[in-house]
């Protein structure tokens, strides 16, 4: 059980959740996740660690709402708790000062990117950050990634706010603009793939950090594997970084959508008895 | 071992024992049936999730267990992984006194009530019994009447708790509560220690809750071990990883003074074929693990599983066996175990064997999967099978497996188990760099002691040393760490 000390809002979907885990804040490093799971019914989640206190023994995570459990976990106030929490899992991100670096996040994948965001500049490189999104009103953390980046760069699809076009097309502004000397990427599968063919061009070394499909987090189940460089790899103690130019995206998203229909249904039948409830 | 028959003709020739043997003719006894365990309907268990046996009752147990002749050597004692006192128990069965039964049973057996329905008794006690290896009849029921006395037992709600040594304060750790966790765990207790377990999942339990099926094992029957370890003063941390939550050093800052790693064969083997990446192809560890752990088949809990209609399960153990019969209680029309020997070689269970074809489970023996093919959607929609014959035995002793050029064909199927095996969980030896292990992977112990070869406080055993075992072995595995543990700590004490 882990007590929620502190819940912020950043926009309607994204929140950032503090809590209560001595043991994980300690052991904790950039790029480490955990898993949650709500109740004795709740299904069990991989959420990035955006950052963590030793001292006071917290750890915060930026949830975006996209389902049944996130919407349970943001339904969650400061005081409830947590019916588990399990970490630090994964293998921790390269953080080293290498110059320039090119982040690029989109959709799911922005929550988990701030933490890397973070450590690079913390390390002393120039980071510059690309957040794409269909459209203004999905673009989220803005702020809190101009915190920690040179410059931040909004791609929308619709061109309702920051530059129309694809991420793609912000990367590569930057990559003829200036020396890029490493380029790490998260978002869905589709976008790190084009992402990944980018930088391949320009031969830029790309970490992609994979958000698979997790039930353990501890290399058990095999759920969250995926073909990186020709062998299959298990994303939650292999990963979940790994070279985006050896990762099968396609694969990756084809298995991303195993429960694609299931959970679909799942979140309509829990927001239909969440309305007769409230 | 003189010591132990000494010892053993000393029990047998106690009054009552004497008694009880000369209360029937031996005659009587060899001319009575094996007893027949009563199941549920095979065609209506398959459709729900209740356990199939429904255990003895009372008349059948008492006479079941006068069938046991009261060896003067109990040979099926040699075949008995802990050495479980097997006549004395069953002679307390024959005289109704099922509670003392069931203290025979946990003088060295603590989860009589798991190992009676899950033990291959057929392999170990019941293959050594004079039944068996005299008279070529069938042996006397060992494995039913341990979980008979069990479950009295627990039903009786006058469970033995075990006497505890005053507390001595010195702190033990214990990684993993699978049996062999748990085992060590009861026995350091036992000893006065203060014996924190820590487990990955968010359950107790190890395989015992997130692989074998509630048909074969009741979550309830193990949740009643694990309160006695409780109320014998054992704490339990779930969601807590040894390795990744805290490093060893931290829990010995902690005053942690020797570990039991009990850690498992968690990892999951796939076969590296074309297309085993594809949706709808699990490892039995996912698929087990979601229908079992996260109870994904109930509508009212969030985990999604899928299991189809067409479900095939490559492999031929008890984790191939649970897979297919949980996809048959899931719906399924055909429920197939691909296996690559034939039926003689199965390492599963005999009873599961037996069960499963009684479920309308189709054995596709001699048969190997070559490749899957998908859908446009990736989903796994047939798969490429090729036939099998049996060679010269190999390596293991079993018969290998050739395949027959030309034999290949085509196998409509829309989900797949793969249940080939497993490999030792890595977290603990990752974390451990100075830990001896072998290629596979496994912990390197001294077989008595199971202490590690180059970490004095570390000591294993179960799956992680053996690489994939039985409940039973590794439950005696921890018994053994647990007296390898008090003898390293008592010498440590009077050494300072
Ligand atoms: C290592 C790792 C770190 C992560 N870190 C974060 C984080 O810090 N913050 C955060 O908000 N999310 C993070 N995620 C994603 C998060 O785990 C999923 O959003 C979550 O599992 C969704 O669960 P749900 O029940 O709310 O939605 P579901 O009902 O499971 O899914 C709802 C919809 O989201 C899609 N979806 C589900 N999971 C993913 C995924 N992993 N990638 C892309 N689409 C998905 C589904 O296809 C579906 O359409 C991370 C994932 C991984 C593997
Ligand atoms: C589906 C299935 C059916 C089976 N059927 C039978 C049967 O009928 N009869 C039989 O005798 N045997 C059977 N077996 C085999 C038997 O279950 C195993 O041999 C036995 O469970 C091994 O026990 P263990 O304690 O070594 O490990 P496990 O039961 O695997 O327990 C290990 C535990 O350690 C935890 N863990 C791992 N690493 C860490 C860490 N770093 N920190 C904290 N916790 C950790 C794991 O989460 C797990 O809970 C079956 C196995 C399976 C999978
Ligand atoms: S989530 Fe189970 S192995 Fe990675």
């Amino acid at each position: 059980m882990s007590k929620i000390l502190e819940k912020e809002y950043f926009s309607k979907n994204v929140a950032k959740i503090v809590l209560d885990a001595p043991e994980i804040a300690k052991s904790r490093k950039p790029g480490h996740f955990v898993i949650i799971k709500i109740g004795d019914k709740g299904e069990r989640i991989p959420l990035t660690i955006a950052s963590s206190d030793p001292e006071k023994g917290t750890v915060t995570l930026v949830v975006q709402k996209v389902g049944v459990t996130s919407d349970k976990l943001l339904a969650l106030e400061v005081g409830d708790e947590v019916t588990d929490v399990v970490g630090p899992l994964g293998e921790a991100t390269h953080i080293e000062n290498v110059g320039t670096v090119l982040c690029a996040g989109g959709g799911v994948g922005v929550a988990p990117l701030l933490p890397i965001v973070e450590g690079f500049k913390k390390a002393g490189n120039r980071v510059i950050t690309v957040l794409a999104a269909r459209s203004k009103d999905l673009v989220i953390l803005e702020e809190q990634m101009r915190e920690f980046s040179d410059e931040v760069i909004i791609m929308t699809d619709d061109g309702t706010y920051g530059k129309k076009g694809l991420v793609t097309l912000g990367m590569e502004e930057v990559i003829q603009r200036e020396k890029v000397n490493l380029s790490v990427v998260i978002g869905p599968a589709i976008m790190m793939k084009f992402a990944a063919l980018t930088t391949k061009k320009y031969n830029i070394k790309t970490y992609a950090s994979l958000n698979t499909i997790m039930v353990d987090g501890t290399g058990m189940c095999g759920a969250c594997r995926v073909e990186v460089g020709g062998k299959t790899k298990f994303v939650c103690v292999d990963g979940p970084e790994f070279n985006a130019h050896e990762v099968d995206f396609d694969q990756m998203l084809m298995r991303l959508g195993a429960y694609k229909d299931q959970e679909y249904a799942a979140y309509q039948k829990y927001l239909e008895t969440e309305e007769t409830v409230a | 071992m003189e010591n132990i028959a000494e010892y053993l003709k000393a029990e047998r020739s106690q009054e009552w024992r004497d008694e009880v043997r000369k209360s029937m003719k031996t005659k009587l006894r060899l001319e009575k049936v094996r007893v027949q365990m009563s199941e549920e309907d095979p065609n209506v268990r398959n459709t729900n999730n209740i356990e199939v046996n429904t255990g003895l009752s009372v008349e059948e147990a008492v006479l079941e267990a006068q069938r046991c002749i009261d060896c003067p050597t109990p040979t099926c004692m040699t075949g008995c992984p802990v050495g479980i006192n097997i006549p004395k128990f069953v002679k307390k069965i024959e005289t109704e006194d099922f509670l003392g039964a069931a203290a025979v049973l946990k003088d060295t057996n603590g989860l009589p009530a798991v190992c009676g329905r899950v033990c291959p008794q057929e392999k170990q006690c019941e293959a050594q019994c004079f039944y068996t290896i005299k008279l070529g009849k069938p042996a006397v029921a060992i494995g039913h009447l341990e979980r008979f006395a069990a479950d009295f037992e627990q039903k009786s709600g006058q469970i033995a708790i075990p006497e505890v040594a005053k507390s001595n304060k010195i702190k033990l750790g214990v990684v993993g509560s699978g049996p062999a966790g748990l085992a060590a765990s009861g026995d350091l207790a036992k000893f006065g220690y203060d014996v924190t377990v820590f487990e990955a999942l968010h359950e107790i339990g190890g395989v015992l809750k997130y692989g074998i099926p509630e048909f074969r094992l009741p979550n309830d029957v193990v949740d009643v071990e694990i309160e006695s370890l409780k109320q014998m003063g054992v704490k339990f941390r779930t969601n807590f990883i040894v390795g990744k939550t805290a490093s060893f050093e931290d829990l010995k800052e902690d005053g942690f003074k020797a570990f039991f790693v009990g850690s498992g064969a968690g990892l999951p083997r796939f076969m590296n074929i074309p297309g085993e990446n594809y949706n709808g192809i699990f490892s039995s560890n996912e698929y087990l693990t979601r229908v079992n752990l996260m109870n994904a088949a109930n509508p009212e809990y969030d985990t999604p599983v899928h299991s189809g209609k067409l479900v095939a399960v490559i492999g031929g153990g008890n984790t191939a066996m649970d897979s297919v019969r949980t996809a048959k209680r899931l719906g399924a029309d055909r429920s197939m175990i691909i296996y690559r020997r034939s039926e003689a070689e199965m390492p599963a269970r005999l009873e599961e064997v037996k069960h499963a074809k009684e479920e309308g489970i189709e054995f596709m023996n001699l048969h190997n999967p070559l490749e899957y093919y998908a859908d446009d959607k990736g989903m796994v929609k047939s798969m490429k099978v090729q036939k099998m014959e049996l060679g010269e035995p190999d390596s293991s002793g079993r018969r290998r497996p050739i395949a027959i050029e030309g034999s290949e064909f085509i196998l409509e199927v829309d989900t797949v188990v793969v249940s080939v095996g497993v490999s030792p969980n890595p977290i603990v030896p990752a974390a451990l760099p100075k830990l001896e292990i072998t290629d596979w992977g496994t912990i390197v112990v001294d077989k008595d002691t199971m202490q590690s070869t180059t970490i004095p406080e570390i000591f294993a055993g179960g799956d992680i040393v053996r690489g994939g075992a039985t409940v039973i072995l590794a439950m005696g595995d921890g018994r053994k760490a647990a007296a390898g543990m008090h003898k390293y700590i008592q010498e440590k004490i009077k050494a300072n």
